[in-house]
């Protein structure tokens, strides 16, 4: 295969593993938003959090990788219910700016937290044998966890976007972000329905965290550096849109991979452009309403 | 009987007038200076935080513009004055300051008329893409702009060509002091003149100031250039007394803790700025030096009361208080009392729960962090995760439980409907 072919192919692989973390983690921010326009800062919180869940059961406890994963995005998604109970739901007829002091203390409070347990060294969890080294797809070898995200992404994707589009909850809900006041009037009952999709995303914002530990590292920063890009992939998907958050995620996971190997000193230059050009142009972002 | 014109144009210029409350943040400025002859390194320090800090408030406060980019344009003053005295031997401070505030203003002008056609999230994340876009395209410049590492050891002419700059930072603190004097009452011009009115009524209600016919884009953007200017005047100010500059005034923390200041002072407010800013400065300087994680551990516990008990910032809780002691009930103090016996049942048994909750997860953590002092008196995961998870419901309960002796001594925020 000629060398161009190659780096093309690895850039692909590596864009769309780094889309499909983007993509569960930014899924649940993307459909509360949509749903009560309420601006959660504090997302990559749930994902750091789930993160650390994950190395304190594997590391500490024994846990298998697999089984910390679930475990950690179902006791995310029940701790972000008594949050949502707690503090958000005062918060939903506030503004914007409230909301967004809200949840940035929200985040310095988790990363003190993580900070005081965990100390700022990043880190790392140990993976069953069956996600170290390479697979084999027939004309390359791919590293088998990014392999492993990957499928986990699609499989995401398949069921919500059975969820969504074929039942009644996911029915609901996409009428409750279409037009929350005239759900409501139908008998919608759109505060309970958004109580549990916060548990779904919160739980899939700490399933992305637990996963992207072996990609990045996780210090207690992660709830900031990450934020930034999931508030991308959503303003630029559009809120509420589950089309738009994944297209914006490989739109961003991939021109950021290839941005990245073909000048890396740009850093993170390529995805802010996108982002503004996105918004500029099209304000509500790739799918979201006017 | 006047008409109604007259009768606002009578507000407006009575809220003009100086009244001599206003003197008390200057002259504790100029006794700061006094009390404090050396800690006036951290006191200029604080000083250029507060004009940040009121920069923003014109935008934000008055405007509502809600940005989290904010140290873009500081960052911009910081460095047009470090690459003028570095490359081009511009070394003057009182023309550079002027130079960073125009370069910041037309920087702000620019960045302004594409962005402010838009509002809520959108808004938000393009404040924050444009200030990470300057980060970063200084990084990939770092030949020019000294990347992470910085531009240390700036030299910059003695002020008005007689006064040197002093170890103490004596001649900086009243530099410095002198601007912020200059441009408070630029800022508090605008506040009260008809330009300012506008920004508030474009706070207050978009629609109705289109339908009135203000031109509500321009308006902005003038706004946000002159806050933009402001804040690089802040910036040019912070390389002209540190010496020194790197890329981390563009950080995303640099914005966030700019916007804390406004908040917790009180945004919309001529004085937030100068309260918030002071508290906030030394506040961090306290208690960073004791333990940073601490610091922030505290900084978050503030904002999130502040969001859901005082949301007017440090002086709207004064204005309350004061209203509370003459017996009238406005502000955060009046609304509706806990009725129910049962009420107080359902919030102590919900707080003893998200107690035990918080409790559990302390004490599964716990068990990673080798040493421990709980170690030695409770070993193995399941008794350590018992202990903590009754102490925290006890501990929630408790705090709970005072909030209620407090809320039915007084009164509460009214519950959400």
């Amino acid at each position: 295969m000629p060398h161009f072919a190659i780096v093309a192919v690895s850039i692909l692989f590596d864009g769309l593993a780094y889309a499909m973390f983007l993509f569960i983690t930014s899924v649940g921010l993307s459909v509360t938003m949509g749903l009560m326009g309420f601006v959660n800062l504090a997302h990559g919180a749930f994902a750091m959090a789930g993160g650390y869940v994950v190395v304190s059961l594997t590391r500490s406890y024994g846990v298998g990788f697999v089984p910390s994963l679930i475990f950690a995005s179902v006791i995310i998604g029940l701790i972000s219910v008594r949050l949502e109970r707690r503090l958000y739901r005062r918060l939903y007829k506030s503004t914007d700016l409230e909301q967004v002091l809200l949840t940035i203390g929200l985040v310095f409070i988790a990363i003190a937290t993580a900070t005081y347990f965990y100390g700022p060294i990043p880190k790392s969890v140990p993976l069953p044998d069956w996600l170290e080294g390479d697979v084999n797809l027939g004309f390359r070898a791919f590293p088998s966890y990014r392999a492993f995200l990957i499928a986990i992404g699609v499989g995401l994707i398949a069921v919500l976007w059975y969820a969504f589009e074929r039942t009644n909850i996911g029915a609901k809900i996409r009428a409750a972000v279409d037009n929350r006041r005239m759900a409501e009037s139908v008998g919608i009952n759109v505060d309970r329905l958004f109580t549990l999709t916060f548990a779904v995303g919160s739980g899939l914002a700490a399933l992305g965290g637990g996963l992207a530990i072996q990609l990045f590292g996780l210090t207690p920063s992660f709830a900031v550096l990450y934020l930034v890009l999931f508030l991308i992939v959503v303003a630029v998907g559009g809120l509420g849109s589950l089309k738009g958050t994944l297209l914006a995620a490989l739109v961003i996971g991939i021109i950021d991979t290839g941005g990245k190997y073909a000048f890396p000193v740009a850093g993170n230059l390529f995805i802010y452009a996108i982002t503004a050009i996105v918004l500029l142009y099209k304000p509500t972002g790739f799918f979201g309403r006017e | 009987m006047l008409d109604a014109r007259e009768r606002g144009a009578n507000y407006l210029v009575r809220r003009h007038y100086f009244c001599w409350p206003e003197a008390l943040p200057w002259l504790i400025a100029i006794a700061c200076f006094f009390v404090f002859p050396n800690r006036m390194t951290f006191g200029g320090q604080v000083l250029i935080m507060i004009m940040f800090a009121l920069s923003l408030d014109l935008i934000l406060g008055y405007a509502g513009i809600v940005t989290l980019g904010h140290a873009a344009f500081f960052g911009v003053g910081a460095y047009t004055v470090a690459l003028a005295s570095l490359r081009l031997g511009w070394s003057e401070p009182i023309s550079g300051i002027v130079v960073g505030g125009i370069v910041a203003g037309l920087a702000g002008a620019v960045v302004g008329w594409f962005i402010l056609r838009y509002r809520g999230l959108t808004l938000l994340m393009l404040t924050i893409a444009f200030a990470a876009m300057l980060q970063e395209s200084g990084n990939l410049r770092s030949d020019i702009t000294g990347g992470y590492d910085g531009l240390p050891g700036l030299v910059f002419d003695p002020l008005l060509g007689t006064f040197q700059y002093d170890l103490y930072g004596h001649t900086n603190y009243w530099y410095v002091l002198t601007v912020l004097a200059v441009i408070f009452y630029f800022v508090r011009r605008i506040v009260y003149s008809p330009f300012g009115q506008a920004l508030t009524g474009i706070r207050e209600n978009v629609r109705r100031m289109h339908a009135i016919g203000s031109p509500v884009h321009r308006r902005l953007v003038t706004v946000y250039a002159i806050s933009a200017a402001i804040a690089g005047v802040a910036g040019a100010l912070f390389t002209q007394t540190n010496a020194y500059v790197t890329l981390a005034v563009f950080d995303f923390d640099n914005s966030a803790k700019v916007m804390v200041m406004l908040i917790l002072g009180g945004a919309g407010r001529l004085y937030g700025p100068f309260l918030g800013a002071a508290v906030y400065m030394i506040l961090e300087d306290y208690f960073s030096k004791l333990s940073p994680t601490f610091w922030q551990l505290g900084i978050g516990l503030l904002l999130v009361l502040a969001v859901l008990f005082a949301r007017r910032g440090l002086l709207g809780l004064a204005e309350d208080a004061r209203s509370l002691l003459a017996g009238s009930e406005r502000g955060s103090f009046a609304s509706r009392r806990l009725v129910w016996k049962r009420d107080y049942w359902n919030a102590l048994g919900s707080s003893a729960f998200d107690g035990a909750v918080i409790g559990f997860l302390a004490g599964f953590a716990v068990n990673l962090k080798e040493a421990d002092l709980m170690t030695s008196y409770v070993t193995g995961m399941p008794g350590r995760a018992i202990i903590f998870t009754i102490g925290g419901a006890a501990i929630g309960a408790m705090i709970n439980a005072v909030a209620l002796l407090i809320a039915s001594r007084t009164a509460v925020e009214e519950p959400p409907s």
